[in-house]
């Protein structure tokens, strides 16, 4: 756009949409991204966060579609282009609101999928309306590359950085606007990508743009969100007198905190059944409509706190005199409250969101007393596992009670979420920030038949291990209640004494001790009785010779999760399918652990659906596309697609630990990687080396850093992990930046190639990349519960050598 | 044999002078046939979940309650094909109708002897209430959600349950004037076991809770509180499942 396009009279609206719509597409590339993130967002407040995944894919299928139909419809489309690039805009800026609208009242409920086969039929509803915004805007952007095919260096660039701009846009936006508020302005920008398209010269662009700005500052009522009626949130707002006292909202989630007078929350997990104080008064804490999380009165006296001691985690106050403490996730302050009962000499609180610490330590003042501004309490806005690697305190006591990976749920999808708070190096880098005689304390749901509590057992004696612990089993004591149990895991040996007082505290409170160092087997199972001491026999098991035999014999999957595999709520077994699809009809699904199954489904449709829409433009546009090379552009842009992917969601994985913060993580990473990218795709275009060299050669630089940093990077981590947030941001942007440059040429000078010898493939490359993309994305995450994130990395520099080559090969066959 | 029609007026003459008003003439109800194999197909999963349950069969007058209380009177009408499936059913308001199944390992759990008296956390429908009176129980029946309650108010009088006495509000408290209780049942989801219903719990009584989401119940919690006052707690998997490890079934 050198400017060169200006004041040529009448010509220069023609001239326009005969030159590369860079801006176009760009806008249109990050409201699309800006789209994707906003659905997860969305889908999880009106039904469950566990929708990510389908956003991903839901959103690559759009893409492969797109190519697939502009693979067939190539030439009527060509020739229209001047209106199909900004139409397609268009109709992405309107049906982002209006088929999530849609979707929204076709009311799928997950919860009775069970039950109701037809739910299935809805869910693929949801998926055909959220396809439509996604396939239009790939249309467009799939129409430019295939008619500017010679300039895809520069379309690609301004493709990919305005997607990364539009992942660190979004989570802008979700801070400034409630999540509709964002929706609106995101389809707004579709519009306004459209009437850029179209130029100033066209009325319907000036049409198109008084209707963005109609759209983004609508009155928000007429579009609002609707939860799923079974959610806890809207549950309780149907409870007499209920009401919603404060909201806040943000990248994180929305927080909803409600207050009923006529029927009291009284949320305390687990209470003793001994207990005979009724919880002081509470609000509810909702985040994303799933909670309650206690928001407790406080005044500064302590003694309607009573109840906080008949919890099962408040064992370790009754070993320790006075403890320093850390409380991690400390969410609305109860834990916090709990060590300010039981006299902790100090406490510092760890909690991710900022807008959960804001509305209790503002908004709800009077109400909570600000517990974390109490004397010898101090809080930090920070990921629980970043803030313990980047900090030098000592403690006596490491609190951890019942957090889940943010916004999970108990549905069992959880699975697919990795999180980093409960795998043996996280284990061990809590103990390193204790003291000798500290104790950490897990407290987990206790879950029928037992799984969760048993691998965070088998996590802690793996950690003790490698800390050179002889003995585990003298480090660690097990209690548990019907609903929750806590695991104490100790920096040095369990003394008599606490080993008194802890069989004194289970005794008073009827929890059951399922381990100590010396219990006998008959004081197991006795207050809430399972069919068989199960969790003695497991922790016993897992300390004996036979540990190996057991981990490999148990139904779930318990083998403790590593930062390399960080999946602790995998609990899947294909071993254990046959027996809990018998048990399906008969109720038994809640036995069986749903998220890698829904995985592994997940996998096969987006393989079926991909290989579907890549054959398509071959069977119907088959005469039309070139027989030569068809196996090479195939080869080509599918290893560029998956190798892509496995790298990006591998190394977003790993920036994630050092990030500390899921979210940001992903913003950044994605952002870096993507805006990297295009620079690297523009600078492809410009490079003084023959194309065969740049891709070879960028290859190799990706395969050289990615090993590098395989190797290097959990040793740079730990180095840097004390570094301010902006610091390990600036950092990370800087380690990717040389994988991410190299990794945007080979898409784009391949898209060259062939608008060089046969335009005819661009859409079809343009699609069978987008595919693959889609089924990459979910492969990565299997792969990496089975094989580790290293692996993925590996193979994906295999990939990008076999593309290289590949490349070569085009070069010397006639694409 | 005489025809089918004089067979169900001499029944029908013979159920209205032996048997109370409230219990339905089966041979005139359209829903008795489903209902029938409502309870074969309890029966069939009870079975299969003797380790479990510690029981081979459910209790007999269980099993018969199930077979006459009418649920379709209890769902929304949208359902009223689905009444006798084996499934749970959405009622409005964020709540369900418990899967039949549950509903029968539930009652058969609290050990109910005709007079007992019950209290039910969370009425809902009011069809476990129903089944509870059935039983020939004196049922109290608290309920959260003013519209609901009034709906299952309205369930219970045309079914015939009138006696079921209901309130609207908070549970945690129980109901004092009519305590202590046999049995108490609480179909709500529950963080932990309000002391209160401990109290009102008489010695010797059982409590049951279920664990689990809108449309599942992953377990039953039950509460039995002993002669002398103490408390303890079993769980209960409402499925069959294979010894985790160790066990003479396991390979």
């Amino acid at each position: 756009m050198r400017g060169q396009a200006r004041g040529e009279g009448n010509g220069g609206m023609i001239d326009r949409l005969d030159r590369p719509p860079y801006l176009a597409v760009g806008l249109l590339s990050a409201a699309a991204l800006a789209y994707e993130v906003l659905l997860t967002r969305l889908f999880a407040i009106i039904q469950w966060h566990h929708f990510a995944y389908m956003m991903i894919s839901v959103a690559m299928l759009g893409w492969g579609a797109a190519g697939a139909l502009v693979a067939v419809l190539r030439e009527p489309l060509q020739r229209r282009y001047r209106a199909a690039f900004p139409a397609a805009a268009a109709v992405f800026g309107l049906s982002a609101l209006g088929c999530f609208l849609l979707a929204q009242a076709i009311a799928f409920n997950p919860l009775e999928a069970v039950w109701d086969p037809r739910q299935f039929l809805r869910l693929g509803l949801v998926y055909l309306c959220l396809l439509v915004p996604f396939l239009s805007a790939a249309v467009a952007l799939c129409l430019a590359f295939s008619r500017f095919g010679g300039e895809a260096p520069r379309l690609y660039g301004a493709d990919i950085l305005g997607a990364g701009l539009g992942a660190l846009g979004v989570i802008a936006l979700l801070m400034a606007l409630p999540p509709m508020r964002a929706l609106l302005a995101v389809a707004a920008l579709g519009l306004v990508a459209a009437a850029i398209a179209l130029g100033p010269r066209q009325r319907p662009a000036w049409g198109l743009l008084v209707a963005a700005v109609l759209l983004a500052l609508a009155p928000g009522h007429w579009a609002q969100l609707r939860a799923l009626e079974f959610k806890d949130l809207a549950q309780t707002l149907k409870v007499m007198g209920t009401r919603v006292v404060a909201e806040r909202y943000g990248p994180l989630g929305s927080i909803t905190v409600v207050e009923s007078p006529q029927v009291p929350f009284r949320h305390a997990p687990g209470l003793s059944l001994a207990a005979a104080g009724e919880p002081p008064a509470q609000l509810g804490v909702y985040i994303d409509g799933d909670g309650p999380m206690p928001l407790l009165r406080y005044t500064g006296d302590t003694r309607p706190l009573a109840y906080l001691d008949g919890l099962t985690w408040a064992l370790p106050y009754h070993l320790l005199d006075r403890p320093r403490v850390l409380v991690l996730g400390a969410g609305g302050g109860q834990d916090v409250l709990q060590a300010l009962y039981h006299r902790a000499r100090s406490v510092d609180a760890v909690e991710i969101n900022p807008q959960l610490l804001g509305l209790v330590q503002d908004d709800l003042a009077d109400f909570s007393g600000r517990p974390y501004s109490r004397p010898g309490v101090r809080v930090h806005i920070a990921d629980a596992r970043a803030h313990v690697a980047g900090s030098r305190a000592r403690y006596d006591l490491i609190q951890l009670a019942l957090v889940d990976v943010f916004g999970a749920s108990a549905a069992g999808l959880t699975a697919l979420a990795e999180s980093y708070l409960y795998t043996v190096e996280a284990l061990g880098a809590y103990l390193d920030r204790l003291d000798p005689g500290g104790l950490l304390a897990l407290t987990r749901w206790i879950d029928l038949p037992p799984r969760d509590l048993v691998k965070l057992t088998a996590t802690a004696i793996a950690a003790l291990e490698a800390r050179g612990v002889r003995e585990p089993g003298a480090h660690l004591a097990l209690i548990r209640g019907w609903k929750t149990g806590t695991l104490l895991v100790s920096k040095t040996p369990l003394t008599p004494v606490q080993i008194e007082r802890l069989r004194a505290f289970s005794r008073e409170r009827a929890f059951d001790v399922a381990w100590y160092p010396g219990m006998r087997a008959e004081e197991a199972n006795r207050y809430n009785q399972l069919a068989r001491p199960y969790y003695f026999e497991a922790v016993s098991a897992l300390l004996g010779p036979q540990r190996q035999g057991f981990v490999e014999r148990y139904k779930y999957r318990i083998a403790p999760a590593t930062d390399d595999r960080p999946f602790h709520f995998h609990f899947f077994r294909w071993e254990s399918l046959p027996e809990w699809l018998r048990l399906r009809e008969r109720g038994g699904v809640s036995l069986m652990e749903w998220g890698y199954p829904v995985l592994v489904a997940t996998l096969a449709q987006a393989a079926v659906v991909g290989v579907a829409l890549i054959l398509l433009p071959l069977i119907l546009a088959g005469q039309r596309l070139p027989r030569r090379g068809r196996s090479t552009v195939l080869g080509y842009f599918a290893l560029l697609g998956l190798a892509f992917m496995f790298v990006e969601i591998a190394f977003i994985q790993r920036f994630m630990l050092f990030l500390g913060h899921p979210l940001y993580a992903v913003a950044v990473v994605l952002a870096g990687f993507l805006v990297f990218a295009g620079l690297g795709s523009r600078l492809a275009g410009r490079l003084p080396l023959s194309e065969n060299r740049i891709v070879g050669l960028a290859a190799l630089v990706i395969a050289g850093v990615a090993l590098i940093y395989l190797a290097g990077l959990p040793g740079l981590f730990h180095a840097l992990a004390g570094l301010p947030d902006a610091g390990r941001i600036v950092v990370s942007l800087l380690l990717i930046a040389p994988l991410a440059l190299p990794m945007g040429m080979p898409f784009p000078l391949g898209l060259k190639r062939l608008a060089a010898r046969a335009p005819a493939f661009i859409p079809w490359a343009w699609g069978i990349n987008a595919c693959v993309s889609v089924t990459a994305a979910v492969l990565a995450t299997l792969l990496a519960m089975h094989l580790g994130f290293a692996s993925v990395v590996a193979l994906a520099v295999l990939a990008y050598l076999l593309a290289a080559w590949a490349y070569g090969s085009m070069a010397r066959h006639t694409v | 044999m005489g025809s089918p029609l004089r067979t169900c007026l001499t029944s029908l003459l013979a159920a209205t002078v032996l048997i109370p008003w409230s219990m339905p003439a089966t041979c005139q109800d359209p829903h008795a046939d489903a209902r029938r194999q409502m309870v074969r197909e309890i029966a069939e999963m009870a079975r299969d979940t003797a380790v479990e349950t510690g029981r081979t069969r459910l209790d007999a007058r269980v099993m018969a309650t199930l077979g006459r209380v009418p649920r379709h009177r209890f769902v929304s009408p949208a359902d009223l094909r689905q009444a006798y499936a084996n499934r749970p059913l959405s009622i409005g308001h964020g709540q369900t109708i418990s899967q039949p199944y549950i509903v029968a390992l539930m009652t058969d759990l609290i050990a109910l002897k005709p007079g007992d008296r019950v209290l039910e956390i969370g009425t809902g429908s009011g069809y476990q209430a129903a089944v509870l009176a059935e039983l020939g129980a004196r049922v109290y029946s608290i309920e959260i959600i003013e519209p609901l309650a009034r709906q299952a108010a309205e369930n219970l009088q045309r079914a015939g349950y009138g006696q079921v006495q209901l309130r609207v509000g908070d549970g945690y408290y129980g109901w004092p004037e009519a305590a202590p209780f046999d049995a108490i049942m609480v179909t709500a989801a529950a963080s932990h076991v309000p002391p209160p219903l401990v109290q009102q719990l008489r010695p010797g009584g059982r409590m049951v809770i279920p664990v689990g989401t809108a449309f599942l119940t992953q377990h039953l919690l039950l509460v039995q509180k002993q002669a002398d006052g103490g408390v303890t707690t079993r769980q209960i998997l409402p499925v069959r499942f294979v010894p985790l490890t160790g066990g003479p079934r396991d390979r």
